[in-house]
């Protein structure tokens, strides 16, 4: 190529590359700026993590829920997957279609069908009362619970997705080939087919924790105040208290989470693949 | 035979198992619709007949229209912005592809990790200093930034198939550049440019983090509107309104379908004469 020719190309990245610079990456250094100069220059803002118990409750319940959630998608997302590898063309399109429903639907949407469901005086609560199962309504909403069903359920398409596509690149012939040779159906799947699709698999957990991490609007709703994650918890310093330290410290240090997650898992995957870049 | 009843077994185990967990993805959209239709004033189960007065409520109330109306406009304005700024940048990086190039274009990926809550921080921020919070300009702004990135994998997922001979081939009878992208390029990856489009749309009309953030009364989207009702008051037109959503996503999810197996209709065909 021509040096010309090169510099006309490079004018087509300028324009995008220049937004994100000013209006993105800009904006986010500010914030990092601010939490270590507001009030006065210095870590004040981020000894507060280690000094105050709130804080420590906030992280835990923010990594307990994320790891529960990652745990109990990954596995029923595995079990999708593995399905849809083995069923005919007419039944994997009908479950595909399930998923990207899910996948592509709002998300506040969804979240508002589980307040409609989970609620006192719900749907589940009305059903299982009507049929004479419980007196009085179910504590299913304003809880663990209801964040880990929400989040499951908004996560089970990032989890079913990966692991679906790493799976039907497998060749049946070796779980066959193992099975020849002596080997039971569990142990063909244990030792042949799950090593073999390890790829998809971290790749799903990679993408789900990290995702859960940053989770604002299913926790905020359907935990109702009562299960505050580390998101809601940066809303609720910034609108109620105006406190911009505190509030810029704990989104750079989500931030700071995000980031030494995915530097650690870095060692072992190409993390561009695993979002879809490559 | 007892190893041909435990593999069957489970083989229905797993079967089962997976359209349970389906069901339970399923489950949620299926309510939504009776309870939209309910005779009552509260969000139930309809009691002595269905009733159409929540979707009623929804088309003659100025305040639901007028977000939906917001709503869209700042969708299609993001969309439109994206869509060409992401796929000149797509196709920039892929026709350079040189080390510094591809940096670029794993840097303009940053917003797709980065949580929304931190971004709405920032970008309020900074918003203010510019002076456009609660404005159009500023909700364009911040949904155009974060769907940039999707508009870039899906168009650069379509030009890993693209034969670069046939740009060579364009530029070499004398087209320019504008013309080797507009007639040339473009064309071939249309089905990348389109669905980054339908991306870029779908995050921003169902954006609300940011909009919570940088937006004060000007500016009051669909989203905001559902989000309010959800901690208010749980109006049952936010049944109707999400029914409506689900019908528009399964409507497209269906051309989606139809428009690909058409496509793969066509090339077996187009094999089939070869």
């Amino acid at each position: 190529m021509l040096a010309s020719q090169r510099h006309t190309y490079w004018l087509l990245i300028v324009p995008a590359v220049l937004l994100m610079l000013v209006f993105y990456i800009y904006p986010l250094i500010q914030v990092l700026w601010i939490s270590v100069t507001e009030p006065y220059f210095g870590l004040q803002n981020y000894e507060a993590l280690l000094s105050r118990p709130l804080l420590h409750r906030i992280w835990l319940t923010t990594l307990r829920i994320c790891a529960i959630t990652t745990i109990i998608t990954v596995t029923l997302g595995y079990l999708v997957a593995y399905a849809m590898a083995r069923v005919g063309e007419r039944q994997r399109t009908t479950m595909m279609f399930c998923i990207l429903l899910t996948f592509w639907l709002s998300v506040l949407i969804r979240a508002f069908a589980w307040v409609m469901l989970l609620r006192n005086g719900g749907l589940i609560n009305s059903a299982l009362m009507g049929l004479g199962i419980i007196d009085g309504d179910l504590p299913l909403l304003r809880n663990e619970f209801a964040v880990i069903v929400g989040m499951v359920h908004f996560m089970m398409p990032l989890a079913v997705l990966p692991i679906y596509s790493n799976m039907s690149g497998i060749d049946g012939r070796y779980v066959s080939a193992a099975r020849g040779l002596g080997a039971s159906p569990w142990e063909a799947f244990w030792h042949i087919h799950l090593p073999l699709s390890k790829p998809g698999l971290i790749a799903a957990t990679i993408l789900v924790f990290v995702f859960s991490l940053g989770f604002f609007i299913t926790p905020a709703i359907l935990g109702g105040g009562k299960v505050v994650m580390i998101s809601e918890y940066i809303q609720v310093s910034f609108e109620e208290t105006l406190r911009w330290g505190q509030a810029t410290m704990l989104a750079s240090s989500l931030l700071f989470a995000v980031l030494l997650t995915l530097a650690l898992v870095a060692r072992f995957v190409d993390l561009k693949k695993v979002f879809g870049a490559r | 035979m007892k190893g041909d009843f435990r593999e069957k077994f489970g083989r229905g185990l797993v079967l089962g198992g997976a359209w349970t967990v389906l069901a339970f993805l399923i489950l949620p959209m299926v309510v939504i619709f009776p309870v939209s239709v309910t005779d009552q004033y509260y969000l139930s189960m309809p009691k002595d007949g269905i009733s159409l007065a929540h979707y009623a409520a929804f088309f003659t109330n100025e305040i639901w229209l007028s977000a939906t109306a917001q709503s869209v406009i700042i969708a299609t304005c993001s969309t439109i912005f994206a869509v060409i700024l992401g796929s000149l940048c797509a196709i920039g990086c892929w026709r350079l592809s040189t080390g510094l190039s591809e940096s670029v274009r794993t840097f303009m990926l940053i917003p797709i990790i980065v949580p929304t809550i931190v971004q709405a921080l920032a970008m309020y921020r900074f918003w203010i200093d510019l002076g456009i919070i609660d404005t159009y300009v500023g909700v364009i702004l911040a949904h155009t930034l974060v769907a940039i990135p999707y508009v870039i994998i899906t168009v650069s997922a379509s030009l890993a198939n693209f034969d670069l001979r046939q740009e060579q081939a364009a530029r070499s009878l004398g087209a320019s550049m504008p013309q080797t992208i507009r007639w040339v390029i473009v064309p071939s990856i249309l089905p990348g440019v389109l669905s980054g489009a339908l991306f870029a749309f779908t995050i921003s009309f169902d954006e609300i983090v940011m909009v919570l953030f940088i937006t004060s009364r000007a500016i009051y989207t669909l989203p905001k509107r559902i989000w309010n009702g959800i901690e208010d008051h749980l109006d049952p037109t936010i049944a109707a309104v999400a029914t409506m959503l689900i019908a528009v996503t399964l409507a497209l999810l269906l051309l989606d379908l139809w428009t690909r197996h058409r496509r793969q209709q066509r090339l077996r065909a187009a094999a089939a004469e070869e």
